[in-house]
């Protein structure tokens, strides 16, 4: 770990404010992921900026009848909130299905979209990964890559990213507020708030350098059945092989997400419309285009399975 | 004392204390923080100094240059240690590669340098600045790539690599029902939460290690050869240790570096592995490929019994022994055995826990359980038909006491064996489910063991022993045997452990610990017994020892009365002679399981686990149930998800952390029950005891693969057995 410099702030201003006057800033809230990669130095921060403290804590009503979640609103009293659990149960199912009670009570909204890929070879400093290091090369392309991504990826990069939430956000339609360091404000629809890999898969946001994210929004409710299944080799604690985030609908209509199949949680709205044919139909086109390795090749059926036995739970 | 002759009824035999679940006398320091683990002692908080591991990039190798100036320029940094400043230094008899590598370069993260420094983020930073420029080789790293070329595995702790009896070839081709199956098991990693770490000091040309080891004799006499130290100069304390299963059966770099680091920094120096160079630094389980061939007449009696295995290691040095419990479980007159190996250059390869049997029988009790499908045989009655009570390749050695059949049979009732289906015709909702059996088998070893036995007027008796503890009850069985022995309650007893300045004991390892470490102490106590009768003026034979009182005849005394001149010390160990050889002494289990596997997705859960185990005389049932339901959770990892992936490209161990080298979590693991047969084994040692801590993970992985094949009908034989492997054979979904 390299020695660093550390203040902490009151205020979205002073965040920005601090993160515009020091150079190699950084921003750590829970710090759940940011530590671990400062200790294997994948992250060399020389300043952070601890915005744990913001006021942005709360989960309040907005005017369109959804929800704002505060960036600082920690995994765990988001998972519990009552309204949460009432019309988001998907956020909820996704939440408690990730990470360990430790972590979920560090963790926070903000935090948790951004966190990184666990691309083993991202975390070994010793090889090449143009992540970490751009223009490196990628080990894992042609190396050891059951979890890696089936779809979206590059020849440049096959990470995953591995947030639970954020199929459910996605899912959902959540936006993504934020406050840059000249002040502005703004929403990224949580669509596109990730970059495809290309040829610059260290570039993974949309956010400027030093945006600040203040809250996740959460549009009106779309009642339904919220199921999350995230697949995986042991039964708790354990990022998503894949996972399956879905509403459905009494009509048999609904939406589906996916987790751990792309650099973003992975929802392709047309394939929807398939839905009431089933789960063959709807993975044919939500991963129409995917490239596998032999070793991930068994994400594809496992979605189509996975989806089917959402869809026949949601029939109760 | 000479153990040559088979016990007879003796002070154990009482069964006061023996024979009682205890719990663990020093757990209310390991609960309360207050044990004293390598890496936590205070003794040098002033002054001590903090190194940190710089492994090596490459697998195989050179190191071109290494450039330390950014990091002894680096703020706090007070040496550097590598190979071209350490001096020469040996290699331990235990060692396979280096624990200081360069210029060559052994595998994958081998420790290259330590940086010391003020504190440990600070050696942490300046470890990064250490520039080293390598010159890659081409390595093996490929297990499957090998077997081909492989050739004759060496000698296995002096167990030929191959055996054969009769005319296995012939028997098989002429076997009315044959099987002819390849398995794999992956390479492993132990584990344990506790990592290696040790504190060195040095006084003069005299060294001292707090460290974390399962093998203090051993390890004295390698930190010795390494450092080119005479023995008596090393002292070894290792008296807490947080899990080992064989990865801390040897010195690792932790300790040879902390020496070398106090030494260059004129400072006591504390070192810990992190997790991945616990991976790829210290030892693993090595990968095997076995090929097994099974003959049998159609009415279920094995005639042939072929079963050969690959496995690699850095030079070559030591195959796992995959095959060695395939030599004694089954009868069968037509029989070979084959070890095959080739170098490889991935980190070393070595003992984990139940090393050659917990991989052989992964691949064997799968073999068993498709042999009984193909003779439409129950595999409980399968293997109850071909049990022997004599050495297969021996007939005219017995088994000392072998009740696998008893376990098997008992073990069936109470799961409801019965209740199984046909492969894939259980369901529950959208669970398939399957049960699974599996016979457990490992071998029982002796080590010759020493203690010393000190009473004192207040009537407490304090052993000493270089037994360690690695958190198995090592401690709470020595203060159960001398508690019996001297007739006093345990809290007369203190147990002092993990120091080489204690008489050598068996270590820990080979789940040879506790019979041979209380038998020791049970021969130092029938010379501290002696020595008190004498002392009280009672004729030794006459002498009862009970309620803290020596009597004989009519005469009492307190026990510390004996003591009231000074402190009464005795000193003896066990010595054990051929009994082992003229009888085959084992330990037997069967594991039987449920699970439940997800009809859609293929995710397994395993729903119920019982062991029934027959292993000598239970000196202590909680700590051996314990034991075994360790080795059960265990077993259930190497089952389902624990594999160390390799690259192999670049020959290391790529999931190198407890993120992507998953063991089981406590939701992955259900209610486990465990039966011990009541028996005991008077061939083993006065205490009639055997071990358990080995045997408990034998057989479980193919229990759960057996499971998982009759929920959904999909044989797996490559472990671990992952959706991946079987979804392709899941039934269709509607």
């Amino acid at each position: 770990m390299k020695s660093f410099t550390y203040e902490r702030v009151d205020t979205p201003a002073a965040a920005t404010a601090a993160f515009a006057r020091t150079r190699g800033a950084r921003y750590i809230a829970g710090g759940t992921n940011l530590l671990d990669l400062m200790k294997l130095e994948i992250e060399t921060p020389g300043h952070l900026i601890d915005i744990s403290r913001l006021a942005l804590d709360k989960i309040e009503p907005t005017s369109e009848g959804g929800l704002r979640i505060g960036a600082m609103v920690r995994n765990t009293d988001l998972a519990s909130d009552a309204r949460i659990r009432r019309d988001y149960g998907l956020v909820s199912r996704a939440l408690v299905a990730g990470a360990s009670g430790q972590l979920r009570n560090k963790a926070t909204m903000g935090g948790n979209i951004l966190q990184r890929t666990r691309c083993p070879y991202f975390y070994d400093t010793n090889q090449p990964c143009n992540k970490r290091q751009p223009g490196s090369g990628c080990a894992a392309i042609g190396g050891f890559n059951r979890i890696l991504a089936v779809i979206g990826a590059s020849d440049a990069c096959i990470a995953t990213q591995p947030s639970d939430v954020g199929v459910a956000l996605r899912a959902l339609d959540a936006s993504v507020e934020t406050v840059d360091v000249a002040g502005k404000t703004r929403a990224i629809p949580y669509a596109d708030f990730y970059r495809a890999p290309g040829k610059t898969p260290h570039l993974e946001t949309a956010l400027t350098p030093g945006e600040l994210i203040t809250a996740v929004t959460l549009p009106k409710p779309v009642g339904g059945t919220h199921i999350y299944h995230k697949v995986r080799d042991r039964a708790s604690y354990a990022f998503a092989l894949i996972s399956v985030g879905a509403v459905v609908q009494r009509d048999g209509t609904g939406r589906v997400a996916l987790g751990g199949v792309a650099y973003k949680p992975w929802r392709i709205e047309a394939a929807e419309a398939e839905l009431p044919r089933g789960a063959k139909a709807v993975t044919a086109k939500l991963l129409a285009g995917a490239k596998t390795t032999h070793e991930n090749a068994y994400k594809l059926p496992l979605v189509e399975r996975t989806l089917a036995g959402v869809l026949a739970q949601a029939k109760g | 004392m000479k153990f040559d002759t088979p016990a007879t009824t003796n002070p154990i035999d009482q069964l006061k204390v023996i024979g009682k679940p205890t719990n663990r006398i020093e757990g209310p320091l390991k609960t309360t923080g207050t044990a004293t683990y390598a890496y936590e002692h205070k003794n040098f908080a002033e002054t001590q100094a903090y190194g940190y591991v710089v492994g090596s990039a490459i697998a195989k190798g050179k190191i071109a240059s290494m450039n330390l100036d950014e990091a002894r320029a680096a703020p706090g940094v007070l040496a550097i240690v590598t190979a071209a400043n350490a001096g020469k230094l040996g290699k331990g008899d235990f060692n396979n590669a280096k624990l200081l590598g360069g210029p060559d370069i052994e595998h994958y993260h081998q420790a290259v340098a330590l940086v010391v420094a003020e504190t440990f983020e600070q050696a942490r930073a300046a470890a990064s600045l250490v520039r080293v420029e390598y010159t890659r080789d081409k390595g093996v790293y490929d297990l499957s790539a090998t077997v081909d070329a492989a050739g004759k595995a060496p000698l296995l702790y002096g167990a030929p690599p191959e055996t054969a009896v009769g005319d296995f070839a012939s028997a098989f081709a002429a076997a009315p029902v044959q099987l002819d199956a390849r398995y794999s098991t992956p390479d492993h990693s132990h584990a344990m939460m506790e990592p290696h770490a040790s504190i060195a000091t040095w006084e003069g040309d005299k060294l001292t290690l707090w460290t974390s080891n399962q093998m203090i004799a051993w390890s004295v006499g390698d930190v010795a050869k390494t450092l080119g130290l005479p023995k008596e100069n090393v002292r070894l304390i290792s008296p807490y240790i947080g899990g080992g299963f064989g990865g801390k059966l040897y010195v690792r770099a932790d300790a040879i570096l902390a020496a070398l680091g106090a030494k260059a920094a004129k400072r006591p120096v504390k070192v810990a592995l992190h997790r991945a160079l616990m991976i790829n630094n210290t030892t693993h389980r090595p990968a095997t490929i076995q090929r097994i061939r099974l003959g049998a007449t159609r009415d279920g009696k094995l005639t042939a019994i072929g079963h050969e295995s690959w496995s690699g290691d850095i030079a070559g040095v030591k195959p796992e022994g995959a095959v060695m419990q395939t030599r004694l479980l089954y009868a069968g007159a037509n029989r070979m055995t084959a070890m095959r190996m080739t170098a490889m250059n991935l980190a070393e390869g070595n003992d984990m826990r139940a090393p050659g049997e917990a991989p052989g029988l992964m691949a064997l009790e799968i073999a068993m359980d498709e042999m009984a499908e193909k003779l439409g045989l129950d595999p409980v009655q399968f293997r109850i038909l071909n049990d022997t009570q004599v050495d297969p390749e021996m007939p005219s050695r017995p088994f000392s006491q072998r009740q696998l059949n008893k376990c098997l049979q008992m073990g069936a009732e109470r799961f409801g064996w019965a209740k199984r289906g046909k492969p894939g015709a259980t369901r529950d909702g959208k669970w398939l489910v399957g049960l699974g059996v599996a016979a457990a088998f490992r071998n029982n070893l002796n080590t010759n063991s020493a203690a010393r036995v000190r009473l004192s007027n207040a009537g407490i008796v304090t052993v000493e022993t270089d037994m360690t503890d690695i958190g198995t009850g090592s401690y709470t069985i020595i203060a159960q045997t001398a508690a019996e022995m001297m007739g006093l309650p345990l809290d007369k007893v203190v147990v002092k452990l993990g120091d080489s300045a204690f008489p050598v004991s068996a270590g820990s390892g080979g789940q040879w610990g506790a019979n041979s470490s209380t038998a020791g102490v049970y021969a130092a106590c029938a010379k501290l017994r002696e020595a008190a009768a004498q002392k009280l003026g009672l004729n030794p034979e006459d002498a009862t020892f009970a309620d803290g009182k020596v009597k004989a005849g009519r005469r009492s005394f307190a026990l510390g009365d004996a003591a009231k001149d000074g402190e009464l010390v005795a000193e003896d160990g066990i010595e054990f002679g051929k009994l082992a050889e003229e009888a085959q002494q084992s330990t037997f289990g069967a594991h039987f399981v449920e699970v439940g596997v997800d009809s859609a997705t293929g995710e397994i859960r395993i729903r119920r686990m019982l062991a029934v185990c027959a292993a000598g005389r239970i000196l202590n049932p909680k700590a051996a149930r314990s034991q075994v339901i360790g080795g059960m959770t265990m077993g259930a990892g190497a089952a389902l998800m624990e594999e160390l992936a390799v690259d192999k490209r670049f020959g290391f161990f790529v999931n190198h952390d407890l993120a992507g080298y998953e063991v089981p979590v406590h939701a992955d693991i259900p209610y486990q029950e465990v039966i011990f047969l009541d028996e005991t084994d008077p061939s083993t040692s006065p205490m009639k005891a055997k071990g358990v801590g080995e045997l408990g993970i034998c057989g479980v992985a193919a229990a759960v693969a057996n499971a998982v094949y009759n929920a959904t009908g999909a044989r797996v034989r490559n472990y671990p057995v992952t959706l991946d492997k079987f979804i392709d054979k899941l039934p269709e979904m509607t």
